[in-house]
């Protein structure tokens, strides 16, 4: 088409600015949906930190900070459950496994977690998929750990090297349980989970070390020497949480239900992807800020483009007038105007995918390693199109304001040659 | 059917605005098919306003224009864009051409929005590229080196040939040319409007060449003063 062509001619004639507004296009574009990938990749991840695991079981407190401390190793727990409770349930009929867990110390800003050789049996992330080991093995002594993948790589550890493990949480911490060092006898294969980020111990390894103290408080004077502690009873009197598998997810409720009603003392059971959900859509309103602003990104983008074709419409008054002396119609003006603007920006959404998966191409293996995130190299997504559609037609729409007024100009100075 | 005029206006009024005093009057004005005709008035006097009236992009206040038989102030707007691609070549003082188009390009572009020229154009089974080729080369403007240069770096004198060939392609019945020569030195005015001629003939288009240089005059079988034609108030504007 004639008018197609002579937009296209008119474009290349003025490569520099066209230029610059598709880079600002392509660049806008790409942000958008490099934000959206994240995004949607963030929300998978996060989904994926725990799958297969029916009910969470800890002490009496909120959804969400159950879930923050036991699965993404977020904040305290306000208290501890008694094993008792724990034997009880994980004796109940309808509980197929249990992992219990006993959380509080912590290897150089990791947590460390206390629990038994069901986690490794049972526990499992993303669609279902087990544990793995990448080296070595799980523990079976007291004084053995398992390290996630990230704890091993980013401290350098090997398997048989020893750690100390330091009470308290935090990243600093003035007492350490040095005298009892564990020896690394596995290592975890990447999960993008929590779990790279955790030291496992077994539960009794808790209890040994804790065996000088007494209501969270070194005893002074008090030395038990590692040997000393295995001589003590180390079946702990108190957990942080368990994990449940029922033997049917139709129990869930009424399992949920009987915890939550259990007398003797105040639990909290809750279901994972419910209270994924809900710390998500906590997280949304952050999520929908970010998006607002590559939208206005997109926006700038756009305006850019309005502006540059603007600017650009007086000085071809001229040009008008000659096409509209060869026969060019008003129609064909604004189509020519406001085809330029509209090729404009779906160039520029081209060139923006372009961009978007050159950089997915390069930052693929950096969000792997550094933030556990695995981003998808896929076509775009039904909503990525819709995106997509919204930009094109806003180029489009945008375009009728020039488009509009080259017309307008055409029908006021028809031929007559203005300067 | 009666041989119509080229061009016959009668009793046309037009003033920009109802409260200003029109600038044209023009009782009657014929131009017959296939005349070269002369109109030469001092700047300003309406001479391009006349044209907008002819090319039907203005309408007159009162009076009737037709062109070619076709009363054109009673055809609607896009009727009279249809009209004017199909049957009127231009040809303007300067800067005819668009910056972005090749030579070429520029001489096929009326073609592009009048399908009856296109087809005038090709009937010969030639391409329009070779057509337009053909026009150029009468023009002494075919030169492999010239076809290739951007239209921005031609002279002024090839501008307006390249221009000229655009306004001859397809054969409109009717040329306008408003002030083409004004840009061109004296010795090229003449060659220029020899080119013109030939090629009108070749084609059998009316030629319609208006100017405000009394020197021309000479060349044309028919001369005319828009001061003769137009009977309003002279120098309102």
């Amino acid at each position: 088409m004639a008018t197609l062509y002579l937009a296209i001619k008119s474009l290349l004639n003025r490569r520099f600015t066209v230029g610059l507004t598709l880079l600002s296009i392509a660049l806008s574009v790409s942000l958008l949906l490099g934000v959206e990938r994240l995004r949607v990749e963030s929300h998978n991840s996060f989904a994926n930190t725990i799958s297969g695991t029916n009910l969470i079981v800890g002490a009496r407190s909120g959804a969400i900070n159950l879930l923050l401390y036991s699965v993404f190793r977020i904040g305290d727990a306000t208290n501890n459950i008694s094993w008792k409770s724990y034997q009880k349930f994980a004796d109940h009929p309808m509980v197929k496994w249990t992992i219990p867990i006993s959380l509080g110390d912590s290897h150089k800003g990791y947590r460390v977690m206390g629990t038994n050789q069901d986690y490794f049996r049972h526990y499992s992330y993303a669609d279902k998929r087990p544990l793995a080991l990448a080296e070595g093995l799980p523990f079976e002594h007291v004084y053995q750990a398992v390290l996630g993948h990230e704890v091993a790589k980013k401290l350098n550890y090997t398997l048989g090297q020893k750690i100390i493990i330091a009470h308290g949480a935090g990243k600093t911490s003035f007492t350490m349980h040095d005298d009892k060092p564990f020896e690394i006898v596995g290592i975890l294969k990447p999960t993008g989970t929590p779990v790279d980020r955790t030291v496992h111990i077994p539960l009794e390894g808790i209890e040994a070390i804790h065996a000088n103290w007494v209501g969270g408080r070194e005893v002074a004077g008090l030395k038990i020497s590692a040997d000393e502690a295995l001589e003590k009873e180390l079946t702990p009197k108190s957990i942080t949480g368990f994990l449940v598998g029922l033997k049917s997810i139709i129990a869930t409720f009424r399992v949920q239900r009987e915890v939550n009603d259990y007398r003797k003392e105040p639990l909290l059971a809750i279901l994972p992807g419910v209270a994924l959900q809900q710390l998500w859509d906590l997280m949304s309103v952050a999520e929908n800020a970010l998006f607002v602003v590559t939208i206005l990104v997109v926006s700038i983008g756009l305006i850019g483009m309005l502006t540059v074709m603007l600017a650009g419409l007086n000085e071809r008054r001229r040009e008008m007038a000659i096409l509209r002396s060869v026969g060019a119609r008003p129609g064909h003006i604004l189509l020519l105007i406001t085809g330029e603007s509209f090729l404009l920006s779906l160039i520029g959404i081209t060139l923006g995918l372009l961009l978007l998966y050159t950089s997915l191409f390069f930052a693929q293996p950096i969000m792997e390693s550094q933030y556990g995130l695995h981003l998808q190299i896929s076509l775009p997504s039904l909503r990525e199109y819709l995106i997509l559609g919204l930009v094109g037609t806003s180029g489009l729409i945008i375009g009728l304001i020039p488009g509009y007024r080259a017309y307008r100009y055409s029908l006021t100075d028809g031929m007559n040659i203005r300067l | 059917m009666q041989k119509t005029c080229a061009i016959k206006i009668t009793d046309l009024r037009f003033g920009w605005r109802k409260n200003l005093p029109e600038v044209l009057h023009i009782p009657e004005f014929e131009v017959d098919r296939g005349e070269r005709i002369f109109l030469r008035g001092a700047s300003g006097s309406g001479k391009s306003t006349l044209l907008a009236l002819i090319a039907g992009v203005s309408l007159p206040s009162s009076g009737d224009v037709e062109v070619l038989g076709n009363t054109i102030n009673r055809i609607n707007g896009s009727g009279r864009d249809h009209f004017r691609s199909d049957h009127i070549g231009f040809v303007f003082q300067m800067f005819n051409l668009i910056p972005y188009l090749s030579v070429l390009e520029n001489v096929a572009l009326p073609c592009h929005f009048s399908r009856s020229r296109k087809q005038k154009a090709t009937a010969s089974g030639i391409s329009l590229h070779d057509e337009a080729t053909r026009l150029l080369q009468h023009l002494d403007m075919a030169h492999a080196d010239l076809l290739h240069r951007p239209v921005t770096e031609l002279s002024v004198g090839q501008q307006q040939r390249v221009a000229t060939a655009r306004a001859l392609i397809g054969a409109p019945e009717i040329i306008i040319a408003d002030e083409p020569t004004s840009a061109l030195d004296s010795e090229m005015r003449e060659t220029f409007i020899r080119l013109l001629f030939q090629e009108c003939d070749a084609t059998g288009s009316t030629l319609l060449f208006v100017s405000h240089d009394k020197q021309l005059e000479s060349l044309f079988e028919r001369h005319v003063t828009l001061e003769e034609i137009n009977t309003a108030r002279q120098g309102v504007n």
